[in-house]
């Protein structure tokens, strides 16, 4: 084989890992439980990947200009708790609440870049809003999200189960917004090298306040995505979402800095810690260890990536 | 562009701009007119890339007036102004985002470029510029820049800045825009300069290497500490005098034949052993005391030599390199190989050798200081406090820092990658008389550089092509078309 080829062909593992291990997995569980290769048993398997594959998204544009979002999960549990009480009393006034979160995330991009401050602190103290104002708006567990949101949660898509669906329609939407429009090459570029950017004339504020606005609209569609599939919520309902987002997006075949982030990669990463996660019920094994699970994935294809990368160099 | 030649394009009165307490323009005045290439010339630290800020609107001036041809209003003058009306720069440190294609990068530069095929049309584009000042420059638009080594991704910025598109190209500024590419890129960029200003455009070259500013430069100014302290026709000025008027005397800056002769011992043991993978290319070695010169273009395997050396050294075994000795590495491209940005300029020269000031567990704060403030005599650094953070000090201060961490160790072997890759001249002076005055104490120096004029402070050459070497010269037997022929006979073989 040329040198060229070579290093063709292990460029070309390195985007295949995470499908690859998607595969394995899905493969391991089809095996325990072939009956869980149909509609239903993929719509169970996989349903809760729906709301996460958007909360993915959402922490994915953040990482694209090499901050990180500490936020997202307080986030996505408030837009629940209001699609849980204001949404089908008072739409007009839940619609209101929403854009206003989505304009405090903007915000909080202008501000991490105009007075340099680290998206991580930032972030951080914003998950203390997000859960406050949700306490406020929800001091208990409860609330019922609107009927036509239930619904169409529940919906039967044709040909192929919900959740390949809207792994579909989320990987398209992320490819097309992050790695082929103009904005995403922007503010991959702003990830990049920031200094470069502000060079040729942009911005820099408003661009990454755009960012952070981008994935407060992601942040609302997985919070309403949410509530829809569990008709009620709790202020906590998706604090796990930071950490797993992050996982994700990282196992996806992103990286914490220099705005090397892949959409398709971050939705299968999203697809596979869901996964990971369900895939322990059938081996028989407590879900207490579900996290242990998901770390030991991530360690893997993490492992497995130095592995390529080196043999990359080699090549 | 009859009546053009004379129309002032650009002027600059009574500019001024201070960083703190250091003052980097006192009062400038610069014009430029249509049709010119300007050289400027002066030492680092002398305001001539703060001056290019100032034109290209990246920095405010704190006073002074700045009139482009024909614009009425003296406020709001800043990059998107600037741009509005042509004005275009190429900055010493690379301006390219490294994760994204070539492409996506002059998408970045020229958002004019829309339509769902956007990323065809800059790649398009951006190949036509290459193609036209770069012929043979072997570069795709889907690369990504990550890929590239420094040298090609010099030659994608200046093709980038060179694109024409939907705002106008009046001015170009260029900063330093020859110091990674090799000399056969280098003389294909002035050749163009020479045809963009024939066009009615004008050219702001600065550079360090005076050989080409005569070359391209219709006028030449030179700065001295924020001021512009002569402006000349080239045709009217000297080498010498310019050298003068940079306040440098003449003999300081080690042209060819000159050079200070290290006498390097001939029969000296041998410390450094490379022995050729193929049976076709020369094996070469080092003896204790010897100054080497890697030459060759740029890229073509240099560094990553100096690195095999390095890993050698540190015990990574690998059987046709041998080296007797610890190593310390002069990194040339700084930015990213060389300074810790947050730690002041006195950490930055300690850290090569932190053990030496050890006392039990923690640094022996005062013999640190100590040590740094001996540096900082013998290489004449050009700061008020060795605390100040490194990027207080100019490039070529931080240069400068990044020798005393190297000698500063113990190591006998020192390599060095490019490292007066943008340093003025005082510095080099300073830095060549270091280098012999160590290796007469018997260390040795394995020194890749791009400017030829360097390899004449080696004893001995080495000359790169491909990643080999292909040729080997003394310093009686060097000269500048011997190792051009041997750079370039393979690739045409």
């Amino acid at each position: 084989m040329s040198p060229v080829l070579a290093k063709r062909g292990v460029h070309m593992l390195h985007t295949l890992l995470p499908a690859m291990a998607l595969t394995l997995l899905l493969g391991a569980v089809f095996w325990r439980q072939p009956r869980a290769m149909s509609y239903f048993g993929i719509n169970l398997l996989l349903d809760l990947a729906i709301p996460l594959m958007f909360a993915t998204l959402a922490q994915m544009m953040i990482l694209a200009v090499s901050d990180l979002d500490l936020s997202i999960g307080p986030f996505v549990s408030l837009v629940a708790s209001i699609g849980a009480t204001l949404l089908p009393t008072r739409p007009a006034l839940a619609t209101l609440a929403l854009a206003a979160a989505v304009a405090a995330y903007a915000l909080a991009g202008a501000v991490i870049e105009s007075r340099r401050l680290p998206s991580i602190v930032v972030t951080l103290g914003l998950s203390f809003v997000w859960l406050g104002c949700a306490v406020l708006l929800l001091p208990t567990p409860g609330g019922l999200a609107p009927g036509w949101l239930s619904s169409a949660m529940a919906y039967r898509t044709p040909w192929l189960p919900m959740p390949i669906w809207m792994a579909l329609v989320a990987a398209v939407l992320g490819h097309a917004l992050i790695t082929r429009s103009a904005f995403g090459t922007l503010v991959r570029g702003l990830g990049g090298n920031p200094a470069a950017v502000a060079r040729v004339g942009w911005s820099l504020v408003r661009v990454r306040a755009g960012v952070y606005a981008l994935a407060g609209v992601f942040g609302v569609i997985a919070g309403l995505m949410l509530v829809g599939q569990t008709t009620s919520a709790d202020p906590n309902i998706a604090s796990r979402y930071t950490l797993v987002s992050i996982a994700a997006v990282i196992l996806g075949g992103g990286k914490f800095v220099g705005g090397y982030v892949s959409p398709v990669g971050a939705v299968i990463g999203a697809l596979t810690m869901t996964l990971a996660a369900s895939f322990l019920t059938f081996l028989d094994i407590a879900p207490d260890w579900q996290v242990g699970m998901q770390g030991l994935i991530l360690i893997v294809v993490l492992g497995l990536r130095a592995a390529i990368d080196r043999l990359e160099r080699i090549a | 562009m009859t009546n053009s030649i004379s129309e002032i394009l650009f002027e600059v009165r009574d500019a001024a701009k201070a960083f703190g307490a250091v003052q980097a323009l006192r009062g400038v005045d610069f014009q430029i007119t249509r049709g010119e290439c300007i050289g400027l010339v002066g030492h680092n630290g002398a305001g001539k890339s703060t001056l290019m800020n100032v034109l290209s609107g990246t920095l405010t001036p704190d006073r002074g007036e700045l009139h482009f041809a024909g614009r009425a209003g003296r406020s709001d003058w800043g990059v998107r102004e600037a741009q509005r009306l042509g004005v275009r720069s190429v900055y010493q440190e690379l301006s390219l985002c490294a994760n994204l294609s070539l492409a996506e990068n002059m998408r970045i530069a020229q958002p004019q470029l829309k339509g769902w095929n956007w990323r065809v049309n800059a790649g398009s584009q951006l190949e036509a510029s290459l193609d036209r000042i770069f012929p043979g420059h072997g570069l795709r638009a889907d690369q990504v820049v990550a890929d590239l080594s420094i040298g090609k991704r010099q030659l994608v910025e200046i093709a980038r800045a060179f694109t024409p598109g939907a705002q106008p190209l009046e001015l170009m500024i260029l900063d330093e825009p020859t110091s990674s590419l090799d000399s056969h890129a280098a003389g294909q960029l002035l050749a163009y300069i020479r045809e963009f200003v024939a066009h009615g455009k004008s050219c702001i070259l600065i550079s360090h290497k005076l050989r080409e500013i005569f070359n391209v430069a219709d006028r030449v100014v030179v700065m001295r500490d924020g001021q512009v302290v002569e402006s000349v026709r080239t045709d009217q000025t000297s080498r010498d005098r310019l050298v003068a008027a940079m306040g440098q005397d003449e003999q300081a800056t080690g042209f060819a034949g000159e050079a200070s002769p290290t006498a390097g011992p001939q029969n000296a043991p041998l410390v450094v052993k490379v022995s050729s993978p193929t049976r076709t290319r020369m094996e070469m070695n080092a003896g204790a005391g010897e100054v080497i010169g890697l030459a060759g273009l740029a890229g073509h395997g240099q560094t990553g030599l100096l690195l095999r050396l390095q890993a050698a050294s540190t015990g990574a075994a690998e059987s046709a390199v041998w080296v007797g000795g610890a190593t310390s590495f002069v990194a040339g491209d700084r930015q990213t190989d060389g300074v810790f940005g947050l730690w002041s300029i006195a950490r930055n020269m300690s850290v090569g050798c932190l053990s030496q000031f050890q006392r039990g567990l923690l640094i022996d704060l005062k013999k640190e200081r100590d040590r740094a403030e001996q540096w900082r005599q013998r290489l004449g650094l050009v700061t008020p406090d060795l605390d100040l953070p490194i990027f207080s000090l100019s490039g070529g201060n931080q240069q400068k820092v990044l020798f005393a961490r190297a000698l500063g160790s113990t190591a006998p072997i020192i390599l060095m990658d490019d490292p007066m890759r943008g340093v003025d001249v005082g510095t080099k002076h300073d830095v060549y008389a270091l280098i012999a005055d160590e290796a007469r104490r018997g260390r040795t120096f394995i020194w890749y550089t791009t400017e030829f004029d360097e390899l004449f402070h080696c004893d001995r050459v080495y000359v790169f092509n491909n990643g080999e070497v292909v040729g080997e010269l003394s310093r009686a037997e060097l000269n500048e078309e011997r190792v051009l022929n041997m750079s370039f006979e393979e690739i045409a073989a």
